[in-house]
């Protein structure tokens, strides 16, 4: 594999902010290595910045264009029941009397 | 050996258990037969280390659905029995990838996070296949969340292996499909390509994989990966069989507002058309990799393997033979840029999927003592999700941050612009090319040996670099059966056509097939066939 290439975008810091936003805990090991594979893949990435682009070059979100005759019909938002709502509940980590139960959710200022 | 009941083509199959030649109770005896002879011990997350014995097996599978198989093989058989026709896939045997829920099943995606996920609901292809007469098999094994091109990242080991030589790689991510489909363990499989995932494992073990024009499947009940890349479509042994399942799969469907409005054509009559007039076209750039040196990581161009390019200019000549057009020259200037360019738009796609698994509605939840909600999603996610997808979900972050988003995800938005323009220009009707379909290897190289390629996460994908591009464009692409390599792997040809073509890009298949019918590589079969469980 290739060594971690010179001057990656992603440092340390970097990394540890992206891991905190990815909620994400991780070995020492793994962190070594994503965060080398990371900027070995930016180093990829950056392959794009030599395409000459038109400032008029639209984006594409996905590739097949949808027409009014093509895209689904419109229809009424209506509900309709699973027919077995408790076992989608059973599915849960944790849950009683039909609820998911968490742990305790920390209380946050909004700056 | 001589042929099985589960070696018969699925259309064959079909026919006989609807004329009641034969039962669908014994076509499904014969596939968990052919399973029982060839794939080893499953997938599982208690894998305690590698067996020797794991070196003779195909490891297709993480579930094999024997009971609930044989409730569906009886309801087949019943209804014949009582003059219903029970659909167009009476009594053949498929399995399902394990990205698709399947009501009932545990729907694991390969990866630890959904290990205990029992699927409360059936994603629309599948459930179409087995109201067709179709009999569910099993859920075949995957990378973990699609992630991959070799099927060595699934949490479930040991990891399925490529038929033809078991020391090697089925491909990625429907290694299992497509390993299956090679192996006789099932005539048809269902599988996601989101850069080639369909495709390129079809390649890889000799058999034939469909991915549909975008919108032409839905993917109601698929675990998402690359929302707008994502595309179920068919692996089967020959292009009738995947006409055939195309045919049942495809269309409208009201749960999924993706899945376009266009009408289904009889993929199975429009087979039979001719390829005279048809124009088929010839690429320089889908002949040439840009790939990453391991040693030193820089970037280099180098023409692809000359025993892959020779087979596809052997199906060129075939085809020109019957009758097409062949096409030269015809300039995909954008090739080389669909991996650097997937490599922003599918973590990004990815990143923002994966943030639903968290340890609170379903799946894995961490043991350990925690102080408060964030530290259960930080451990929960730490622990349940494999190396693959926690790169895919930080770079997916690092791309769309507010300061990096114009550099990265929407730069690479336009390239895609640019790729879909390499296409619209090829197909267009009234330009200079005016094709019908573009020819092209569907791999750079053939299977290569398990080890050699896992863990290095850029030149594993440049393993997808000729099938991306379908993706970002949103065209269907066919990878078929085109020979052999010196080392008796298969080499893989593909078919890329405008939107909506799929029936145009089948017949081109199966008149090939029909073409070298009797040509000697065209009897081989995978040697694990031979030399079990036969009769």
């Amino acid at each position: 594999m290739p060594a971690e290439p010179e001057g990656g975008a992603i440092t340390p810091e970097v990394f540890e902010h992206i891991v905190q936003l990815a909620a994400l805990e991780l070995s020492p090991q793994e962190a070594e290595y994503l965060r080398r594979q990371l900027n070995y893949q930016l180093k990829a990435i950056g392959e794009l910045e030599a395409i000459p682009l038109d400032s008029g070059t639209p984006i594409t979100s996905h590739g097949v264009p949808y027409t009014s005759q093509t895209s689904p019909e419109l229809r009424e938002d209506r509900w309709s029941p699973h027919p077995e709502p408790g076992e989608i509940i059973a599915q849960a980590p944790q849950q009683e009397d039909g609820y998911f139960r968490v742990p305790d959710i920390p209380h946050t200022e909004l700056e | 050996m001589s042929t099985e009941l589960c070696d018969l083509p699925a259309y064959r199959l079909a026919e006989l258990v609807r004329r009641q030649e034969v039962s669908a109770g014994e076509v499904l005896k014969a596939a968990l037969a052919r399973i029982a002879a060839v794939d080893g011990r499953p997938g599982s997350l208690e894998y305690d280390g590698p067996q020797p014995e794991d070196d003779q097996g195909v490891h297709a599978f993480i579930t094999v659905t024997a009971e609930r198989a044989r409730a569906q093989a009886r309801r087949v058989d019943q209804a014949i029995a009582q003059g219903q026709d029970p659909g167009p896939l009476a009594g053949v045997p498929f399995t399902v990838k394990d990205i698709f829920c399947v009501q009932g099943t545990p729907s694991t995606a390969g990866s630890r996070i959904l290990a205990n996920f029992v699927a409360p609901y059936s994603a629309t292809p599948a459930a179409r296949m087995e109201a067709a007469g179709g009999i569910l098999i099993g859920k075949v094994n995957l990378d973990e969340f699609t992630y991959g091109s070799s099927n060595e990242s699934s949490a479930f080991r040991p990891t399925p292996r490529n038929p033809w030589d078991l020391s090697r790689v089925p491909g990625g991510s429907s290694g299992g499909s497509a390993a299956a489909v090679a192996a006789g363990e099932g005539c048809l499989s269902l599988g996601t390509d989101t850069a080639g995932s369909v495709r390129q494992p079809a390649a890889f073990c000799g058999v034939v994989g469909l991915k549909p024009t975008y919108g032409r499947v839905s993917r109601y009940g698929l675990i998402a990966f690359g929302s707008s890349l994502d595309c179920p479509g068919p692996t089967a042994r020959d292009a009738r069989d995947a006409a055939l399942m195309l045919k049942v799969i495809a269309g409208p469907d009201l749960r999924d507002g993706t899945a376009a409005r266009v009408p289904v054509p009889d993929y199975l009559v429009e087979l039979e058309g001719e390829l005279r007039g048809l124009r088929i076209g010839l690429s320089p750039d889908y002949f040439r990799i840009t790939y990453p040196d391991p040693a030193s990581g820089e970037l280099g161009q180098q023409p692809i393997s000359p025993e892959i390019a020779d087979a596809v200019l052997r199906v060129a000549g075939r085809l020109a033979e019957m009758g097409a057009d062949i096409v030269e020259d015809v300039p995909m200037l954008h090739t080389r840029y669909g991996i650097p360019a997937y490599f922003v738009i599918a973590r990004v796609e990815a990143a923002s999927n994966l943030h639903r698994y968290d340890g609170v509605k379903y799946g894995y939840r961490t043991n350990a003592r925690v102080r408060d909600l964030h530290e259960m999603y930080r451990k929960s996610r730490g622990q349940g999700f494999g190396l693959q997808p926690k790169l895919r979900i930080l770079m997916g972050m690092y791309v769309s941050a507010a300061q990096y988003s114009e550099q990265y995800y929407l730069r690479a938005l336009r390239v895609r612009t640019l790729i879909r323009r390499d296409f619209e220009q090829a197909f267009d009707p009234q330009g200079p090319y005016r094709l019908d379909a573009l020819l092209t290897p569907t791999t750079p190289t053939t299977a290569f040996h398990l080890g050699d390629v896992y863990g290095d996460s850029v030149l594993m994908q440049y393993a997808d670099q000729l099938t991306v591009p379908a993706n970002h464009a949103g065209v269907p692409g066919l990878s078929f059966p085109a020979g052999f390599d010196r080392d008796g792997m298969p080499i893989g040809a593909q078919l890329l056509g405008p939107d909506f073509s799929e029936a145009i890009l089948l017949r081109i298949a199966r008149s090939y097939e029909i073409a070298t019918q009797g040509e000697a590589w065209r009897s081989r079969r995978p040697p694990i066939l031979n030399s079990t469980g036969g009769t």
